[in-house]
C-alpha cells in the first residue's frame, strides 16, 4: 500500500523527516510512534499527498503522490492531527459535503452518512451544528467523515490527543472494528498504549529517523526486559545508579523514579530489600513501548 | 458488522472528479453553507447597500436637486439614476473584500476547511476558484436584489441596469481575486486586514466617483481614480444604465478589470497550491 525508501522532508534549513524507509501492506495497522517532533505528521502528510517529499522515492497504492496525487487522494481516508470541520454546519452536512467532494452522487452521499452516523454514534446528533460537540464527537465525526469514500487506506495522525479515557476507549474500539473489515491503517500516536493496543507493526520515530521497527511484542522482547521494576525514593536516601544496577539488567535514573529493567521483578524487589535500600514505594509491571522508547532514545515519550 | 453490511457498494470507482466538476463541487459546498447561513451575512449583503441608497440617493439627492450645476454633473439624470449603478458596484467590492479576507484566512488557519478540502482529490486551483466562483454567484445573487430595492425606489431609468449588475459583479470578482491572493498570503491573525479596509478600500468607495464626478477633484487627484477597479465598474456600470458610454472608454474598462481578474485569478491558484501543500 506504501513503500518509501530514504523518504525526507525539509522545510527551509531545517530537515523534519531525514531519510526513513517504511512499507505497509495490505490489511495491516501500522503505526508511527513518537514524542512530538519526531516527522510523524510531516510523514503523514507525504503518504497523504498533500505535502511534496523533498527527496526519495515514495508510492502510495502504486502511485508517485508527485504525479497522481488527487487519484491517490481519492482512494485516502485522512484524520488529521487538527480537526478541521465545519462547524457551522450540522453532523450530518459534514458528511454529505465532504463525500461530494469525491465526486460522489448526492444519493449515495446521504445514504453513506446515515450509515456513518451510527458506525459514529452520532445519529442522535445528526442534525445539530459541530460547534458545541465534545472533543470525543467532533474526533469521531472526523473518523466517521474520513472513510465517506470507502478508502483503501486510513490515515490517522494522532486519533485520541487530548481526549479523555472514555472518549479514547470508544475510538479504539471504532478502529478496531475496521482492523476487522480489512481496512488498511496508518496510525501515528505519542501514546504507547495506542501503539501497542492498535498496531501490527509500528516503527519508532526519533528527531526525523526511524530508531527501530517491529510488531509491539518484538520490540519489547528486543529491547526490554520482561518486566520493570518502578522505584521511588525519598530525595534524601535515593541510591546511586550503580547501587542498584546490581539487581537488575539495567537501570534507568528519571527525575522523579528509578527504573530496573529485570526478568523478574519481585524477585530483584527481595533483592534491593536484603541489601538495605528502603524505597517509598516499589510497583512491577510488564514492559511497555515506553521503556522502549527510553531505550533507544534515553528519553521519555510524554514529558 | 460485517463488511457487506457496512459499506454499501461504491455508486462509481473512486476517481479524481473532472476539473471544472471539481470547481463545482466547491461552489456547491459554500451554498450549503450558505443555505444554512444565509441570514448571519444578509444584513451587511443587502441591508448596508440599502441604507446607502436611501441616505445619499434620496436623502442627499434630494438636497441637491434644486441646486444648478447638479444636473450637468449627472448629465442631466436625476441623481438617484445617477448614483444607483455606482451603487451597485460598490456593494459587490465591498463584498468582495469582505469575503475575500477573514474566511479565506480562516479557510487556512482557524477553520481549515481548504485543509479538510486538500485531503479529497481537490486540488488547491480547484478549491481557489469554487470559492471565487461562488463570491461571484452571491455577488449576483445579492445584486439582483439590491437591483430590484433600486428599481422599487425609482433608481432604474432603464433596462440597462442589468448590464450595471454584469459590471458590478465584474468588478467584484476583479476586486475579490487579488484580495484572495493577499489574505492567501497573510500568516498573522488577520491584522493586516484593517490596514486593507481603511487604507485602500474606503479611499476607493470614496474617491471613484460614486457619488460625485472624479472630475470634482483636484486635478492631481484624478489619476488615482484610474487605477481604481471600482472606479472602471462605476464608469461601466454607469454607461450601461445610462447608455452614456464610448466604445473605447468601455473596452479600456473591461480590459483593466479582467486584467486585474486575471492576475488575481493567477496569483491566488498559485497561493493556495503552495500553501495547501507546504
Ligand atoms: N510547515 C512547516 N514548516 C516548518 N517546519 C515544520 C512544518 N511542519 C512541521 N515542521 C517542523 O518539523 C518537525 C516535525 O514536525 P511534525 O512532523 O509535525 O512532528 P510530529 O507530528 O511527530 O509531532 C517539527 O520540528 C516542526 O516544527
Ligand atoms: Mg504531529
Amino acid at each position: 500500500m506504501v513503500q518509501a525508501r530514504d523518504l525526507r522532508k525539509r522545510f527551509g534549513a531545517f530537515e523534519a523527516v531525514r531519510g526513513i524507509d517504511v512499507d505497509v501492506a495490505q490489511g495491516e495497522v501500522f503505526g508511527f510512534l513518537g514524542p512530538n517532533g519526531a516527522g510523524k505528521s510531516s510523514t503523514m502528510r507525504m503518504i497523504a499527498c498533500v505535502s511534496p517529499r523533498t527527496s526519495g522515492s515514495l508510492q502510495v497504492l502504486g502511485m508517485d503522490p508527485d504525479r497522481d496525487g488527487p487519484r491517490i487522494r481519492a482512494r485516502l481516508g485522512v484524520v488529521p492531527q487538527l480537526d478541521n470541520l465545519d462547524t457551522e454546519l450540522s453532523v450530518r452536512e459534514n458528511l454529505e459535503i465532504y463525500g461530494r467532494y469525491f465526486g460522489l452522487p448526492r444519493r449515495h452521499v446521504r445514504a453513506k452518512a446515515a450509515e456513518l452516523l451510527e458506525f459514529a454514534r452520532l445519529t442522535e446528533r445528526a442534525e445539530d451544528r459541530v460547534e458545541p460537540l465534545s472533543g470525543g464527537m467532533k474526533r469521531r465525526l472526523t473518523i466517521a467523515r474520513s472513510l465517506v469514500n470507502d478508502p483503501d487506506l486510513l490515515l490517522l495522525d494522532e486519533p485520541t490527543t487530548g481526549l479523555d479515557p472514555q472518549a479514547r476507549h470508544l475510538l479504539w474500539e471504532r478502529l478496531y472494528q475496521l482492523k476487522r473489515e480489512g481496512v488498511t491503517q496508518i496510525i501515528t500516536t505519542h501514546y504507547m498504549d495506542e501503539a501497542e493496543q492498535l498496531c501490527d507493526r509500528l516503527v519508532v520515530m526519533d528527531g526525523g529517523v526511524i530508531v527501530a521497527e517491529g510488531s509491539p511484542a518484538e520490540l519489547i522482547e528486543r529491547w526490554s526486559t520482561r518486566e520493570v521494576l518502578e522505584l521511588r525514593f525519598a530525595p534524601a536516601d535515593r541510591p546511586g545508579a550503580a547501587d542498584l544496577e546490581r539487581h537488575a539488567e539495567r537501570v534507568e535514573m528519571l527525575p522523579d523514579r528509578a527504573l530496573l529493567y529485570t526478568a523478574d521483578g519481585e524477585r530483584s524487589q527481595a533483592a534491593l530489600h536484603s541489601a538495605g535500600l528502603r524505597p517509598l514505594s516499589a510497583l512491577v509491571r510488564r514492559s511497555t513501548l515506553e521503556d522502549v522508547f527510553l531505550r533507544l532514545t534515553g528519553r521519555t515519550l510524554v514529558d | 458488522m460485517a463488511v457487506e453490511e457496512r459499506a454499501p457498494a461504491r455508486a462509481t470507482p473512486a476517481a479524481a472528479p473532472r476539473w471544472v466538476h471539481g470547481v463545482l463541487l466547491v461552489v456547491e459546498s459554500f451554498w450549503r453553507w450558505y443555505r444554512r447561513n444565509w441570514r448571519a451575512t444578509a444584513v451587511s449583503s443587502v441591508l448596508q447597500p440599502l441604507l446607502f441608497l436611501l441616505a445619499f440617493g434620496l436623502g442627499f439627492g434630494s438636497l441637491i436637486a434644486t441646486r444648478p450645476g447638479a444636473e450637468a454633473a449627472t448629465g442631466g439624470v436625476p441623481y438617484l439614476v445617477w448614483l444607483a449603478p455606482a451603487l451597485l458596484a460598490m456593494s459587490t467590492v465591498q463584498s468582495a473584500a469582505f469575503e475575500m479576507t477573514y474566511p479565506v484566512l480562516s479557510g487556512f488557519k482557524w477553520q481549515r476547511v481548504y485543509l479538510g478540502m486538500a485531503a479529497t482529490p481537490l486540488t488547491g486551483a480547484q478549491i481557489a476558484l469554487g470559492h471565487l466562483v461562488w463570491v461571484a454567484a452571491k455577488m449576483t445573487l445579492t445584486g439582483a436584489v439590491y437591483l430590484v430595492l433600486i428599481a422599487v425606489f425609482g433608481g432604474a431609468a432603464s433596462i440597462g441596469v442589468l448590464g450595471s449588475l454584469g459590471a458590478a459583479v465584474l468588478t467584484g470578482a476583479a476586486v475579490a481575486a487579488p484580495v484572495m491572493a493577499f489574505s492567501a498570503s497573510r500568516e498573522d491573525e488577520g491584522a493586516a486586514f484593517n490596514a486593507l479596509f481603511r487604507f485602500v478600500v474606503l479611499p476607493m468607495t470614496l474617491f471613484s466617483g460614486t457619488f460625485f464626478p472624479v472630475a470634482a477633484l483636484p486635478a492631481w487627484v484624478q489619476p488615482l481614480a484610474w487605477i481604481s477597479p471600482l472606479w472602471h465598474g462605476t464608469e461601466l456600470a454607469r454607461a450601461a444604465a445610462l447608455g452614456t458610454g464610448t466604445a473605447g472608454a468601455v473596452l479600456g474598462n473591461l480590459t483593466y478589470l479582467l486584467a486585474l481578474l486575471a492576475v488575481g485569478v493567477w496569483l491566488s491558484v498559485r497561493l493556495f497550491t503552495r500553501r495547501l501543500a507546504p
